[in-house]
């Protein structure tokens, strides 16, 4: 058991070290939430006028928990990156060659995830309250938010590092990020899910990243409906996704890299 | 050869070559419908709000994809320009009779076809989904020519970006830069509804938001002559400042012995 931490521990390190030290592996993931939370918050306030809008914290604060969810997503989703890299660069021959617990690998690069997440989530968390975020849940609420997020940011990083080491090259990015861009966005973003229409219903309805963000969105506002069904989502797409990256290692080293 | 008979060449070779890499054709094209798909299917209660100037969102934001596949059209020319910088293909090219000019415009050629060819298929997409032009079948025609301008313009920054860093990584950097101003423009409510002052102040000063607006205007409003004029003068004043820029940083790079 002590191998398969120190294992884990020496990937996140290695992994933060280089996400910390190169800026342009660094600033997009801090630069685009910023960016969508700007865009959405701030450019579509007047949608809390629409008829039928009535969340009770504001547009700012509705637009909040998409964003931290999305940013929780792609954190993950950027880790598979630097794995993918690893594969064709060549390292990861290396590290599995080195490492005495290999199921570690795939700990480490999760831990790596949130780590980087956490850092985006703590600057999105300022600018939102800098301009003037309402939140209407208690500190409990506001724990449960982050580890709802902190469930889909492993989710989000065992998913694209599943992905990485069975294609094991830099061009499978699509492939990581397409996916989880379509969830997150067949979803009530821009407004609750009884205010679509159309097609978009019908989808947002039954697609499981909708439970995420209602439950999210409940909780900022202190409320608990719909948060177990988003916590049991989060965690059964983390465990699943968990599995699915873990034989993602066992197709690597079946692989021979 | 003539200066003439040069571009022919040099446009010949764009549009070979864009058409040789599917990226970059899939992308321009699927990932602004898949856009427009999304945002107007979520904002369609948008239409709601008082004052909004359609009761078709799909109507409102057909304008976005020309716009976004112009950025696509920044990227392909500037990587396209670097990757030849980076092959020393410039500077073999400097060694033959080729006029500076011609490489820049001959480049451009390309990029406009492409443009011409993802302009026409957004606007066939708008038809087919329902969207009925106010400006008629002239005012399509009219769409098609400024979307088009619009894309050479920013193939021309591109074209700039490339030339002044030689580096492809360093004109993909300027994706994001230009992404922001995008969403940050008036690209998902009309400036006149946008609630938050500074958004509304930031909008107003950024040029993307007037070339969308001309776009738009000529969809859902019919033939607003402000709005045109806007367009076209800012995508001219764009293009004629990026070419000069472009014309200058070739000049600088090219060492002709």
């Amino acid at each position: 058991m002590r191998n398969f931490w120190s294992v884990a521990f020496a990937v996140a390190w290695r992994v933060l070290h280089n996400v910390l030290t190169t800026p342009s592996l660094l600033v997009p993931g801090l630069i685009f939430p910023l960016f969508f939370f700007t865009a959405f918050a701030g450019g579509l306030s007047r949608v809390d006028n629409i008829p039928g809008f009535d969340f009770p914290n504001g547009y700012t604060a509705f637009q909040f928990v998409f964003v931290l969810l999305q940013s929780a997503a792609f954190g993950g989703v950027f880790t598979g990156f630097g794995v993918a890299r690893d594969f064709e660069y060549g390292f990861a021959r290396r590290l599995l060659l080195g490492a005495p617990r290999r199921s570690g690998i795939v700990l480490g690069y999760a831990l790596a995830a949130t780590g980087r997440w956490l850092l985006t989530a703590t600057i999105l968390t300022i600018v939102a309250l800098a301009v003037g975020m309402e939140v209407g849940g208690n500190g409990i609420n506001l724990v449960a938010l982050y580890t709802l997020a902190l469930f889909v940011n492993l989710a989000g990083a065992f998913w694209a590092s599943g992905v990485a080491m069975r294609l094991r090259t830099v061009q499978a990015g699509p492939v990581m990020q397409l996916p989880v861009f379509l969830a997150l966005f067949f979803a009530p973003v821009y407004v609750p899910l009884s205010l679509l229409e159309g097609w978009l219903h019908a989808v947002a309805s039954v697609n499981p990243t909708t439970f995420l963000l209602e439950g999210g969105r409940s909780l900022i506002s202190g409320s608990t409906e719909h948060v177990s069904a988003g916590f049991l989502v989060a965690i059964a797409l983390a465990c699943v996704l968990s599995v699915w990256s873990w034989r993602g290692l066992k197709s690597a080293e079946r692989a021979g890299v | 050869m003539s200066a003439l008979a040069q571009v022919g060449q040099v446009a010949r070779r764009s549009i070979l070559r864009t058409a040789r890499q599917p990226a970059n054709i899939i992308f321009p094209f699927v990932f602004p419908t898949a856009l427009l798909a999304v945002t107007s299917a979520g904002l369609h209660s948008a239409t709601r709000i008082p004052g909004f100037p359609s009761d078709s969102f799909l109507a409102f934001f057909l304008a976005f994809p020309f716009i976004q596949g112009a950025l696509f059209a920044t990227m392909n020319a500037g990587t396209d320009l670097a990757r030849d910088i980076q092959s020393g293909f410039l500077n073999r090219l400097a060694l033959t009779p080729l006029h500076g000019g011609a490489l820049i415009v001959g480049q451009l050629g390309g990029i406009a076809v492409l443009a011409f060819v993802q302009n026409c298929y957004y606007l066939t997409v708008g038809l087919i989904v329902g969207v009925r032009l106010e400006s008629g079948i002239v005012g399509g025609i009219v769409l098609i020519i400024l979307a088009t301008g619009v894309a050479i313009a920013f193939g021309a920054l591109g074209a700039f970006f490339a030339l002044r860093t030689g580096s492809g990584e360093a004109v993909q950097g300027l994706f994001p830069l230009l992404f922001v101003g995008l969403f940050l423009s008036s690209m998902n409510l009309p400036r006149n509804l946008i609630e938050a002052d500074w958004f509304r102040t930031v909008a107003t000063l950024n040029p993307i938001s007037y070339l969308i607006e001309g776009l738009g205007s000529l969809i859902i409003l019919g033939w607003d002559v402000e709005a045109l004029a806007l367009a076209f003068g800012f995508a001219a004043i764009l293009a004629a400042g990026s070419l000069a820029a472009a014309t200058w940083a070739l000049s600088m790079r090219l060492t002709r012995t």
